[in-house]
């Protein structure tokens, strides 16, 4: 039997709260799956659609974003803005065909290293099924 | 091309257990630009920084990767070191290889191909950094302290005797706060009046202090060191320079409601002094009790006034100040009473807050020290005290513990008896926590001395029938049901941050905990600083808690505020937006995005405000031209990041 499909998936974190309860996890010795690569940005409102579209077209078979909870954005308000826009991806990703699953949006604060631990795990058990992206990967 | 060298970290074996750090090193000198790649067990020690150091001459390195742990650890360690070595400390960045890799996976292979893919989007992030330098500026060495209670209090005189100049904003007419309605303090029962009033004379008397009582923040805008503050001086419609204290006034005066310095107990005119020893000592016109400021409609007190004090043309005023640190200091307030329906509070007359008891206790309280029930005037010869009223009932109330009800309920007990020496007080409680110091001798004296009778359990009911208060409830100890018919009950209600804490935070733009007290920014390390630079947390604000330590809160905010206070010149993160004025077409999508104001229009483009930007990105995510881009995290530096860790 063929080895069992490992995904790669690519989370945006934004540095005061989901990159710090990543930290926390890890100060905690919580343990999960290594698909995930993280891209430490300073605000969740910071991640361009474009990002996104990247790491798809670059082959992500994943892409997560996680920021502080609303109303505990770092920057006041900046979650707000992701939350719309993102929000507006997912709509044009799934119109597009790709499976919602492979996209995800996530409410991280810096104590909650429990919860990105199950969120990654979660992820990554729901993309498994799903096989290699290949809707939006370019050959490169 | 640039000149970079990646340095990797073993962490002892920390990153080396799960990492392949040898691997790491080897796969990343075959990266483009790398010019050298090394890895050392302990990278931040001082062998480690001169192997950086070392590299950096060398291999005249222009840029510097160090994979190690997370960025919150050592990010300033390596680029101070880096900037030893000669470079620009922004050409130094941090791929966390510990916390988000080794520490969280246990497959070697695995883990080092993905702190291999991290290391790399570093490369691929430091290769288009810009050396950049710290904003300068400047500094305005005033201080504005919100909440005249005694953290606020402290903090002032702490800030004013380092030899800044402090704003005190009360809301209310005298400061002093909750700790003025006193009787006596735990655990060495000294009158609260006593250590209080010297130090709100001090505070009115101290020539670096500005009191403004009875005013209230309407609006601050501005950032660390350079805050500018609207303050709201509500008219007292007595002029307290004129004012001589006669109280001809509130003789005068036809309008009586309650009192809120004895919480209900008395009652007080709609012109009135909180209490005798209020600072300012001055009178206040209560403009929503009072029948109307034309003299047609009453006028009383303004015929009276020998002094000429009494002014109804009093405007509010708007105040502008600006300061370089706050404090907020905006307190508690008791748990509403509405809401514990079941004790009967706000019913019965013989029910009361802790507050009140207080005041019952009091010298100068409504009935001078004399403990009396308020129904009939009698002295209470069994008295239940009732505590976690509101607290730790996640189910109905508050979930936490509003810590200080245990000690003070202790404290009630012995005054009690103290008052009255035939009578009995019992006290229901669920655990007793009195960790303090001197805390838990206490307790024991109000058991051993004073005869407290204390059950372990719940109230069920409290009820009035033939002139007592009947309380139902169960020791769970004995396993007995208890009915008490008592004189009196006392409730030790929940401590809730104070009524228009939540708008302040809004005004403030400082960050709520979910219940409703203000948020540190981290509870262990970072007890009494905001989120917002230069915003600073004391008292029961933050969190319930009792004299002692909201004094120790005050005295710490008071100093992380003189250390910015004490600087001729603070230094801003220049990571911040940029617009590249050739794609902006001045849509103004940013400017409305931007959550600190720092973009605005300017000649058909925009331009960004340097020090108010705190490079949050989200004007540049907002922009559909990519024309305003965070220096050293731009979308080509993300993009090339993408590429890195997807193995690209």
């Amino acid at each position: 039997m063929a080895e069992e499909f490992e995904p790669t998936i690519v989370a945006f974190l934004c540095k005061w709260c989901s990159s710090a309860g990543s930290d926390l996890a890890g100060v905690s010795r919580m343990e999960y799956p290594p698909n995930v690569v993280p891209i430490t940005v300073m605000c969740s409102g910071s991640v361009s659609p474009l990002y996104i579209f990247s790491a798809f077209n670059r082959g992500a078979d994943g892409v997560l974003i996680s920021g502080c909870h609303p109303g505990d954005c770092h920057y006041i308000k900046g979650n707000y803005y992701a939350r719309r826009r993102i929000a507006l991806v997912k709509k044009l990703l799934e119109y597009i065909g790709l499976e919602p699953e492979r996209f995800r949006m996530s409410w991280v604060s810096a104590a909650e290293g429990t919860k990105y631990t199950q969120i990654i795990k979660d992820f990554v058990k729901e993309i498994k099924p799903l096989g290699p992206q290949k809707k939006l990967r370019r050959n490169q | 091309m640039k000149r970079t060298g990646v340095f990797i970290c073993h962490c002892g074996i920390s990153i080396a257990g799960t990492v392949d750090v040898k691997k790491v090193a080897s796969e990343l000198a075959k990266q483009k630009g790398v010019v050298h790649s090394e890895d050392y067990v302990y990278m931040c020690s001082d062998p480690g920084q001169n192997l950086i150091i070392k590299a950096i001459k060398e291999k005249k390195l222009d840029s510097v990767v160090v994979a190690c742990c997370s960025p919150t650890l050592h990010e300033t360690t390596f680029r101070n070191t880096s900037k030893s070595g000669g470079l620009n400390s922004f050409q130094c960045e941090i791929a966390n290889i510990r916390e988000q890799c080794s520490w969280v996976h246990k497959d070697m292979k695995k883990a080092t191909e993905k702190a291999i893919k991290i290391t790399k989007s570093t490369v691929e992030r430091v290769r288009r950094n810009e050396s950049l330098e710290p904003i300068s500026i400047p500094v305005t060495r005033k201080a504005l302290v919100i909440g005249g209670g005694i953290a606020g209090i402290q903090a002032s005189l702490d800030l004013a005797n380092s030899g800044f100049e402090v704003i005190l904003v009360e809301k209310s007419p005298s400061i002093g706060g909750h700790m003025i309605q006193l009787s006596e303090t735990f655990p060495t029962l000294d009158c609260s009046q006593c250590i209080l009033t010297p130090k709100m004379v001090e505070v009115s008397k101290h020539p670096k202090i500005r009191l403004m009582t009875y005013s209230e923040v309407q609006d601050v805008s501005g950032y660390v060191g350079n805050f500018k503050v609207k303050i709201l001086k509500k008219p007292t419609y007595v002029d307290a320079d004129k004012c001589n204290l006669c109280d001809e006034c509130t003789k005068a005066c036809p309008i009586v409601v309650p009192n809120e310095f004895d919480i209900g107990l008395t009652g007080r005119r709609a012109i009135y002094i909180p209490f005798p020893q209020a600072i300012p000592a001055s009178y206040t016109l209560d403009i929503n009790a009072c029948p109307g400021l034309l003299p047609i409609a009453c006028g009383k007190c303004f015929d009276v006034c020998e002094a000429k004090a009494i002014d109804y043309d009093m405007k509010p005023k708007i105040i502008e100040e600006e300061v370089g640190a706050i404090i907020v200091a905006s307190g508690f307030d008791l748990y509403d009473k509405q809401l514990m329906a079941e004790y009967g509070y706000g019913k019965y007359a013989d029910v009361l807050d802790g507050l009140q008891f207080e005041r019952l206790c009091s010298a100068s309280g409504p009935t001078k020290g004399k403990i009396l029930r308020p129904s009939d005037k009698k002295e209470p010869k069994e008295v239940v005290f009732i505590q976690c009223v509101g607290s730790r009932d996640p189910e109905l109330h508050c979930p936490y513990c509003s810590k200080i009800c245990c000690m003070y309920t202790a404290k009630h007990a012995m005054l009690y008896k103290h008052h009255v020496h035939d009578g009995q007080a019992y006290i229901f409680y669920i655990d007793i926590r009195s960790g303090g110091k001197g805390y838990e001798e206490f307790v024991k004296r109000a058991v051993e001395e004073d005869g407290v009778l204390y059950l372990r359990g719940k109230v069920s009911k409290v009820f009035e029938e033939n002139g007592k208060v009947k309380v139902w409830g169960v020791d769970t100890l004995s396993g007995k049901d208890i009915e008490i018919d008592a004189d009196m009950v006392v409730l030790a209600m929940a401590m809730r941050p104070s009524k228009g804490a939540e708008e302040l935070a809004k005004k403030l733009k400082l960050a709520m905990d979910k219940d409703g007290f203000l948020a540190e920014a981290h509870p262990k390390l970072r007890p009494v600083e905001s989120v917002t630079s230069g915003m600073f947390l004391a008292g029961a604000a933050q969190a319930p808690k009792d004299i002692p330590e909201a004094v120790a809160q005050a005295s710490g905010a008071a100093a992380k505020a003189i250390a910015i206070l004490s600087q001729e010149r603070l230094f801003h993160a220049p990571t911040v937006a940029k617009v590249n004025l050739n794609l902006c077409t001045g849509c103004g999508m940013c400017v409305n995005v931007c959550p600190y104001d720092a973009i605005s229009p300017k000649d058909g483009k925009v331009e960004v405000n340097e020090v108010l930007c705190e490079g949050c990105g989200t004007c540049s995510a907002t922009c559909l031209r990519t024309a305003i881009q965070v220096k050293n995290l731009t979308p080509l530096q993300v993009h090339e990041m993408i590429r890195a860790s997807l193995g690209g």
